[in-house]
C-alpha cells in the first residue's frame, strides 16, 4: 500500500528538461497608469518622459513600447526627478532628500533602467549651515547646471549646496550659506530673521556661472558662481512660491503665496513692478507643441498647436481606473476582421478632429519588440456599467473602444449632461479635459462578467442587478428597442423576500445606439443580484447566466427563456440579503479626491509631515501599550470544522459553461450545459438545440428544451471554479464555432469524453458519460491552499516549434500559480506571483489563452506575467544616448533594479522646456546633431512632430501650476484650460513639450 | 465489504460457523452461513426467533477473542464478529430494560473474567454507578492511534473517522512556538498547537488529543512552514478521514511500543526524528485509500449513487451506497490499527448547531465578491 508514497516529483530528466521549454515565470509588464504619481520630467532631446511614484518607482516612457521600469531601494515618494537632457540619465529627488542617478544602459542591444549611484546629504552640523536637528538638512529644490555636470541642491535650512554629478559628490568649499547672503542684505531687512528655505533655484540660461535663488522669505539672490559673490540681491517681502527667469536674463518673475507675482529687471536690481500688472508673456516658447499634465489618476497631454488645445490620445498609461474595474477577460487571437471593426467603433466614438496634426509627442527610443503574432483584447467591466477594449497584443495597453450599457437603463441620477451644459455660463468656462470619472451613476450598472465571441462579435454583458445583455457589434448606427425579459430564478421557492436592490428599469421603445456592440436582448434575473456566472454558445444562440439564488438558459434567438433553477439551499438565509456593500470603491475614491489639499511646501509641508509622523508613532506606541489591557493575549485560534451543506450562499452559482458532448450515452453526443454552485454541487443538463439547415446561419426557430442529465455531489463541498470537458485525446473542447468554420483542430468525438472538474479544493476528471473519478489532485488537502482562478492554457515549447501541451494554469489564495497536466494532474512547476495579502490584486487575476496572465497592481495598473517559456511579451526597446560616458564608469550600474511592484503619488513639478531663441549656449551645447531616433507611433500623423525636434530644449525648474496659468495667460482660452486643471487637480505636474 | 479483510477461520468448518446464544438463563445453538451472514437486522430477527422472545427489545452482544464483551446492533459490528469468530460465537442476550451497559468494553483483557461474571450472573451486587453514556443505537470507529511502529514514540498520529455532519470534528489550533533540537541547537521554532477542544466534540471524546499538543503533520504532509490558515484550510479539507501526528504536551500517556504489528493504515509516511527535519515531500501520486470523498452522481433524477473510480476497484461498493451516502467505505469495520477506540455517537440535535455556526472566513475571503 505504500509503494508511491515516497515518490518524488519530477523524477524523470526529460520530463524536467521539457518543462524548462514549455514553463517560465516572469513578471513582464506594467499596463496602465501609474499609481499615486508624484513627479515628472522630460528630456526634449531624447524625447523621453519619466513619472515617479510615491512608492519610489520610477518609469520612463517613449515611443509607445518603449518603457523602463525601476525601483528605489526604499518606498519614498520621488519628489523631484531631471533629465541630463540627451544622456539618458536621471536624477531623482526623494522625500528623504536622498539623490539617485538612473541610467538607461544597454546589455544585448536592449536599453534596460538602472541606479547608477545615490547620495544622501550628509546630517553633519555644518553641512546645512545652523546646527539643527538632522530634518533640516532637507532638500528642498535642484537644479542642473553645466550641462548637467553638476547640481545646486537647495535645503531647507536656506543653504546651496552644490554636487558633482558623474560621482554623485558633494563639492566641498561651494557650499552657500544663508549668513553668506545675508551679509549682503540691509540690516533693515534682516530683521534678525532667517532667509527660510531654499524655494527656488534657476540658472541663467546663457550664463551658467549665475544662478538664481530664491528664499522662502522672499530674498531673491542672483550669484555668481565664479567669483562666488551675489550679482543682485532683490528684496522681496512676499512670501515666495517660484520663480522664473526670462531668457534673456533681463527680467525674473517671483510667484507668491498670496496668488501675486512680481516682476523684477535683472540688470538694475530695482525695486520690482508688482502687481496688479497685466501678463504679457514673459516667457516665450517657440512655438510649443503640447503640454502634458500629469494628474493624480491620468496624464493629459494638450495639442498647443491646434485651436481649442485639443487633448492628444495617449498611447499608453490608459486611466484604466477611469472608473474602477469590476472585472476584466482576455480574448486571445482576435480576427482580424472583428479587431478591425473593435477598432473603427472605437476611432468613430472619440473623431479626432481633422485639425489636430499633432501625434503623440512622446516619441523617443525605438521599440525592438516584434509585432505581436496575434492580437490580444483584453476587456474590463466597470462599475459605471462600461465595458472598456483594451489592445493588449503588446507592451503599451491602448484603448481601442468602450462600450456603454448605461443608456438603456434609467438611472437615478441622469444630471451628467446637464451639468456639463450648466457650465457653459459659468465664468471661467471650464471644459473637462481627461476621463478619469471615479463616480458611478448607480452601482447597480457595475459590470461583474463579459463574455464575447470573436467568431461572431456576439458579446453578454453582465451586472450587479442581475441584468444580462446580448449585444452584436453593428458597423452603422441604429434605432432599436431591446427585447426585455425576466427569468425568475427562484422558482416555486417560498418564503423567500430579497431585501437587497431594485432591478434597473429598461428604457422602452425604440433607443439610438451608436455604432459598436449594440443591444438585443435584455434579460433580468428575479431576484436582482448580481450576476455571478455567464455564458455564451454562439453556435447555439443560448446564453447562461447565475447568481447567488440559481442560474437560468435563455435562448436569445427566439427571445425565450429555456430554463431555470434555484440551488438555494432551504437553510440558506444570507442570500436574501442582497449583495454586500458596492459602495467601497466608490467610497475609497471620494476619500482620495477629497484629500487633496495642496499645502505650500514653505508653509510647513513638510515639518507638518514630519509632525504628523512623529504622531502617528505615539500612537502606535500607546495602542502598543494599551493592547494588553484591551484584549487578553488570546492568540488567534481557527476552528476545524467540515464545510457542511447549508453554509450561507452554498447556492451561488460559480460556474457555468457549454460543452458539445456525451452526456446520456456513449453513442450520442449532443449539446450540454453545466452549473457549478458554491456548494460542490454541478448539473449537467442534456440540451436539444434543433440543427442548423446546412449553409444557414440560424437555426431554425423551434424551441431549445434542456433535461438534466446529471448531478454531482463532489463529497468536500467545495466551491466549483471551473468546469472544462477533454475529449477523446484528453485535450479541452475548441470555443463555439472554432471547429465548425475549422479555425482549430476539431475534437476527437470518437474516444472517451471526460469532465475536469476544478473546485476550490481539488482538482478532478470524470469519465463521461458515466461519471467515475478518473484522476484528481487534492490541492488544499497538500497544500493548504485553495484555489481561487484557474484556466487551460496552451504552452508552446520554446525547442521545437509545433510542440505544445494544453495544462491547467491555477491561483490560489496565497497568490501562488501552479501548473497542472492535463488530464493527468500531475503538478508541472509552481511560481509566487502576488503577495497572498492582495485580495483584490488575486480577485482581479485572469489567464489568457497562451500562457500569460494580468492581475490589478493598484486601481490602476494591470500587471502582466507569463507562465510560458515562449510566449513572452515584455518592453524591448533600445535609445540612441550621446552622453560622453566614460565605459568604465557604464559599469556601475550592472545590477539589476529591482521590479516595481506599485506606484505611489504626490505633488508635482511644472517643467517648462523651452528652446534657447537661437543663440547658442554652453549649458545647452550638445543636441542639434544628435540622431533622432526613428519614430514608432500609432498614428502615420507623427512626421510633424519629428521635424521640430532638432531644436534643443531646456528644461527649468520649480514652477507651480498656478504660474502655468500666468505664463500661458496671452491665450484666454488656454488660461481657462489650465486653471480648470489646476483647480481640478490641484496638485498637478505638467511638462510642456517642445 | 469486509470478507476481504476476513481473518482465517481456523476450523474444518469451512462454509458454517457455529452460533451459541444465550439470552437469560436459556441457550440456543444454531448455524450461519459464514460467507453469507446476512444483515444485523435478519440476525436480530434470528435471535429473537431462536429464543421465542419476538416482541422483547433486547441487546446483543458477543464475546470476541480476548473474551470481551462486545456489542452487535449494526451490520458492521455484526460483521465484524462473524468474521472473528474462531471457531464459535458465543453471542449474550439481555433485555434492553436490564441492560447493563457497564459490561461492555474493550479495556477489559484484565477484567474479562468479571465483566463476563457480571452478564452472566446480573444478580452479582454492582460495585459503583455506572456512567450511562446514552443508548447506544450504533457502534463505529471514531478514532484510532496509528503507525506507531514507524513514530517516534513522542509522537502520535490519530486518526478521525468523521460520519456524516452529525458531530462537529470539535477542535481548535493556533500558532506558537516549540523549542526543537537541530545541529545548530535548541531552537525556537513556529508551531501549530491544539488550543481548544469542544465540549463534545469528536476531538475530545477520543481522548487522544488534548489541549497545546503541537500539530507536526496532517493526513502526513508536515505543518511545519505553513501558515495557520494553510493548516485549517488542509484540515478541513482531509475531515472526513482526518490523519493528524502530534507531539502530545502530556509525553506520559505515550504508547508503548511493543510488538511489531504493521500498521498498515496507508499513512505511513515518517515524520522527521527531532532534529533533523528532512523534507518529506508527499506524494502526490492519486492515493489508493482515497475513498475518503466518494462523490454522488445522480443521474436523470434517479436515486443518487457515489461515483465510482474508472480504475478497476477490488472492493465491491456496491452494498453500502444506497443506504448510506455519507459513509466512508474505506476503513469500515475493519481497522487495520493498533488501537481502537469505540465510543458512541451521540446522535441527534443536541451538537447539531456546532456545524452551523456561520463561516465568517469564507465570506471575506470569497474573490467573487470582492468589488475592486
Amino acid at each position: 500500500m505504500m509503494k508511491f508514497r515516497f515518490r518524488r516529483q519530477g523524477a524523470d530528466p526529460q520530463r524536467e528538461k521539457l518543462k524548462q521549454e514549455l514553463f517560465a515565470f516572469n513578471k513582464t509588464v506594467e499596463h496602465g497608469f501609474p499609481n499615486q504619481p508624484s513627479a515628472l520630467a522630460f528630456d526634449p532631446e531624447l524625447r523621453i518622459m519619466a513619472i515617479g511614484t510615491r512608492s519610489g518607482a520610477v518609469k520612463i516612457y517613449g515611443a509607445p513600447g518603449v518603457e523602463f521600469t525601476g525601483l528605489h531601494r526604499d518606498t519614498t515618494t520621488v519628489t523631484q526627478m531631471h533629465f541630463l537632457p540627451g544622456q539618458g540619465r536621471l536624477l531623482t529627488l526623494l522625500d528623504d532628500s536622498s539623490l539617485h542617478l538612473w541610467e538607461i544602459l544597454h546589455h544585448d542591444g536592449c536599453a534596460h533602467l538602472e541606479e547608477a549611484l545615490s547620495f544622501q546629504p550628509p546630517s553633519r552640523p555644518g553641512f546645512d549651515g545652523a546646527s539643527g536637528p538632522p530634518s533640516l538638512t532637507r532638500v528642498t529644490v535642484v537644479l542642473l547646471v553645466a550641462a548637467g555636470d553638476m547640481a545646486a541642491l537647495g535645503t531647507e535650512g536656506g543653504s546651496v549646496f552644490f554636487l558633482d554629478v558623474p560621482t554623485l559628490t558633494l563639492l566641498e568649499g561651494q557650499t552657500l550659506g544663508p549668513d553668506e547672503v545675508l551679509r549682503s542684505v540691509p540690516d533693515d531687512y534682516r530683521c534678525g530673521k532667517a532667509l527660510g528655505p531654499v524655494e527656488a533655484l534657476e540658472g541663467h540660461l546663457r550664463d551658467p556661472t549665475k544662478i538664481l535663488i530664491g528664499y522662502s522669505r522672499g530674498l531673491l539672490v542672483i550669484w555668481n558662481q565664479a567669483a562666488q559673490c551675489a550679482d543682485h540681491i532683490f528684496l522681496g517681502n512676499q512670501q515666495l512660491e517660484s520663480l522664473c527667469w526670462e531668457r534673456s536674463g533681463s527680467t525674473l518673475v517671483s510667484s507668491h503665496s498670496d496668488g501675486s507675482y512680481a516682476i523684477w529687471s535683472a540688470d538694475t536690481g530695482s525695486s520690482p513692478t508688482t502687481q496688479p500688472m497685466v501678463a504679457t508673456t514673459p516667457y516665450e516658447f517657440d512655438q510649443p507643441q503640447a503640454l502634458a499634465v500629469l494628474l493624480e489618476e491620468e496624464l493629459v497631454v494638450l495639442d498647443l498647436q491646434t485651436p481649442g488645445w485639443p487633448a492628444v490620445p495617449a498611447p499608453y498609461l490608459a486611466p484604466l481606473h477611469s472608473s474602477a474595474i469590476t472585472c476584466s477577460a482576455h480574448v486571445a487571437n482576435v480576427p482580424a476582421k472583428l479587431w478591425a471593426r473593435i477598432v473603427s467603433a472605437g476611432e468613430q466614438q472619440s473623431p479626432q478632429p481633422a485639425s489636430t496634426a499633432l501625434s503623440w509627442p512622446i516619441t523617443g527610443g525605438r521599440n525592438l519588440a516584434q509585432e505581436p503574432s496575434q492580437r490580444g483584447l483584453l476587456l474590463t467591466g466597470h462599475e459605471d456599467g462600461t465595458v472598456r477594449f483594451w489592445d493588449a497584443s503588446g507592451v503599451a495597453l491602448r484603448p481601442l473602444y468602450k462600450l456603454s450599457t448605461a443608456g438603456l437603463f434609467q438611472t437615478d441620477c441622469e444630471h451628467a449632461d446637464s451639468l456639463a451644459q450648466a457650465a457653459e455660463d459659468d465664468w471661467p468656462p471650464f471644459r473637462k479635459v481627461g476621463c478619469f470619472d471615479p463616480y458611478s451613476d448607480d452601482p447597480r450598472l457595475g459590470v461583474q462578467k463579459v463574455v464575447l465571441c470573436k467568431y461572431t462579435a456576439q458579446m453578454v454583458v453582465a451586472g450587479t442587478a442581475g441584468q444580462v445583455l446580448v449585444l452584436e457589434l453593428s458597423d452603422v448606427p441604429s434605432e432599436q428597442a431591446v427585447s426585455v425579459s425576466s427569468v425568475d430564478l427562484l422558482q416555486d421557492r417560498e418564503g423567500f423576500t430579497w431585501k437587497g436592490h431594485e432591478r434597473l428599469s429598461p428604457r422602452t421603445g425604440p433607443l439610438p445606439w451608436p455604432t459598436g456592440f449594440q443591444p438585443r436582448v435584455l434579460v433580468q434575473c428575479l431576484p436582482p443580484a448580481a450576476v455571478t456566472a455567464v455564458t455564451l454558445h454562439a453556435e447555439w444562440s443560448l446564453v447562461a447566466f447565475g447568481t447567488s439564488h440559481g442560474f437560468g438558459l435563455f435562448d436569445y434567438q427566439r427571445k425565450c427563456p429555456v430554463l431555470a433553477r434555484c440551488t438555494l439551499h432551504p437553510n440558506d438565509s444570507l442570500a436574501m440579503e442582497g449583495p454586500l456593500s458596492r459602495v467601497k470603491s466608490l467610497k475609497k475614491s471620494l476619500r482620495q479626491s477629497f484629500r487633496r489639499i495642496r499645502k505650500s511646501r514653505v508653509s510647513g509641508k513638510k515639518r507638518a509631515a514630519n509632525a504628523n509622523s512623529k504622531l502617528q508613532e505615539a500612537n502606535a506606541q500607546l495602542a502598543e501599550q494599551a493592547c494588553p489591557h484591551d484584549v487578553e493575549m488570546t492568540p488567534v485560534q481557527r476552528r476545524i470544522e467540515p464545510r457542511s451543506a447549508d453554509d450561507s450562499l452554498s447556492g451561488v452559482v460559480r460556474c457555468l459553461y457549454f460543452a458539445d458532448t456525451f452526456l446520456r450515452d456513449a453513442a450520442h453526443h449532443g449539446p450540454t450545459m453545466w452549473a457549478g454552485t458554491n456548494s460542490g454541487s454541478v448539473f449537467a443538463y442534456a440540451l436539444e438545440v434543433p440543427t442548423a439547415v446546412a449553409g444557414g446561419e440560424k437555426r431554425p426557430e423551434r424551441a431549445v428544451e434542456a433535461v438534466l442529465g446529471k448531478e454531482v455531489q463532489l463529497m468536500h463541498r467545495a466551491p466549483v471554479v471551473a468546469i472544462a470537458v477533454l475529449d477523446g485525446r484528453g485535450r479541452p473542447l475548441p470555443e463555439p464555432y472554432e471547429a465548425s468554420r475549422d479555425l482549430a483542430q476539431a475534437p476527437d468525438m470518437q474516444g472517451g469524453h471526460a469532465v475536469l472538474i476544478a473546485s476550490e479544493e481539488q482538482f478532478k476528471v470524470f469519465t463521461l458519460p458515466k461519471v467515475s473519478a478518473k484522476t484528481k489532485f487534492k490541492l488544499t488537502a497538500h497544500e493548504g491552499c485553495r484555489v481561487r482562478k484557474v484556466a487551460l492554457a496552451t504552452f508552446a515549447s520554446v525547442a521545437c516549434e509545433d510542440y505544445a501541451e494544453t495544462c491547467l494554469a491555477c491561483l490560489t489564495n496565497l497568490g501562488d500559480v501552479h501548473v497542472f497536466s492535463v488530464p493527468g494532474l500531475r503538478p508541472q512547476v509552481h511560481y509566487s506571483c502576488i503577495r497572498k495579502e492582495d485580495i483584490s490584486g488575486i480577485a482581479s487575476c485572469v489567464f489568457t489563452r497562451h500562457g500569460q496572465g494580468f492581475y490589478l497592481i493598484s486601481p490602476s495598473e494591470f500587471e502582466r506575467f507569463s507562465l510560458s517559456a515562449r510566449n513572452i511579451t515584455e518592453p524591448l526597446c533600445s535609445l540612441d544616448i550621446s552622453w560622453p560616458g566614460d565605459a568604465a564608469r557604464a559599469s556601475y550600474g550592472l545590477r539589476e533594479s529591482p521590479k516595481l511592484s506599485q506606484a505611489n503619488g504626490t505633488p508635482g513639478i511644472v517643467l517648462a522646456p523651452r528652446s534657447h531663441d537661437g543663440s547658442p549656449s554652453p549649458v545647452r551645447s550638445m543636441g542639434t546633431d544628435t540622431p533622432q531616433p526613428p519614430e514608432a507611433t500609432l498614428s502615420p500623423m507623427s512626421i510633424d512632430s519629428a521635424t521640430s525636434a532638432d531644436t534643443t530644449l531646456d528644461t527649468t525648474g520649480d514652477v507651480t501650476v498656478e504660474d502655468v496659468t500666468d505664463f500661458l495667460g496671452s491665450s484666454e482660452e488656454s488660461e481657462k484650460n489650465l486653471r480648470n486643471l489646476a483647480e481640478d487637480e490641484a496638485r498637478a505636474c505638467a511638462i510642456l513639450i517642445k | 465489504m469486509n470478507r476481504g479483510h476476513r481473518h482465517g477461520a481456523g476450523s474444518g468448518c469451512l462454509g458454517t460457523m457455529e452460533v451459541k446464544s444465550k439470552f437469560g438463563a436459556e441457550f440456543r445453538r444454531f448455524s450461519l452461513e459464514r460467507s453469507k451472514p446476512g444483515k444485523f437486522e435478519e440476525f436480530y430477527g434470528l435471535l429473537q426467533h431462536v429464543h421465542k422472545i419476538p416482541n422483547v427489545d433486547v441487546l446483543v452482544g458477543y464475546a470476541d477473542i480476548h473474551g470481551d464483551l462486545l456489542p452487535i446492533n449494526n451490520d458492521d459490528n455484526y460483521h465484524k464478529a462473524v468474521s472473528t469468530a474462531n471457531p464459535l460465537l458465543r453471542i449474550f442476550i439481555q433485555k434492553k430494560e436490564e441492560a447493563d451497559y457497564s459490561a461492555f468494553g474493550t479495556d477489559t483483557l484484565i477484567k474479562k473474567k468479571n465483566v463476563l461474571t457480571n452478564v452472566l450472573r446480573p444478580d452479582n451486587h454492582r460495585k459503583k454507578p455506572h456512567i450511562v453514556i446514552s443508548l447506544p443505537q450504533d457502534f463505529r470507529p471514531v478514532s484510532s492511534i496509528i503507525d506507531v511502529d514507524i513514530l517516534p514514540e513522542t509522537h502520535r498520529r490519530v486518526r478521525l473517522y468523521k460520519y456524516g455532519t452529525e458531530k462537529p470534528l470539535g477542535f481548535y489550533i493556533r500558532d506558537g512556538s516549540s523549542v526543537r533540537v537541530t545541529p545548530h541547537g535548541l531552537e525556537k521554532v513556529p508551531g501549530i498547537f491544539i488550543s481548544r477542544l469542544v465540549p463534545g466534540g469528536l476531538a475530545q471524546s477520543t481522548g487522544l488529543l488534548a489541549v497545546n499538543d503541537e500539530v507536526l503533520e496532517v493526513n502526513g504532509i508536515e505543518v511545519s512552514g505553513k501558515s495557520l490558515d494553510q493548516v485549517t484550510d488542509m484540515m478541513i479539507a482531509n475531515s472526513r478521514n482526518l490523519i493528524i501526528t502530534v507531539r502530545p504536551a502530556n509525553q506520559r500517556n505515550n504508547v508503548v511500543r511493543n510488538s511489531r504489528t504493521s500498521g498498515s493504515s496507508g499513512q505511513s509516511t515518517d515524520n522527521s526524528l527531532l532534529g533533523c527535519p528532512q523534507q518529506m515531500e508527499p506524494s502526490l501520486e492519486p492515493e489508493e485509500e482515497d475513498s475518503d470523498d466518494e462523490d454522488i452522481v445522480i443521474e436523470d433524477n434517479g436515486v443518487p449513487q457515489q461515483i465510482p473510480r474508472a480504475v478497476p476497484n477490488t472492493e465491491s461498493l456496491e452494498s453500502l451506497t444506497q443506504i448510506e451516502l455519507n459513509f466512508e467505505s474505506g476503513q469500515n469495520g475493519f481497522l487495520p490499527s493498533n488501537e481502537v477506540s469505540l465510543a458512541p455517537v451521540a446522535s441527534g440535535p443536541s451538537t447539531e448547531f456546532e456545524t452551523r455556526a456561520p463561516d465568517q472566513k469564507l465570506l471575506e475571503e470569497d474573490g467573487t465578491i470582492i468589488t475592486l
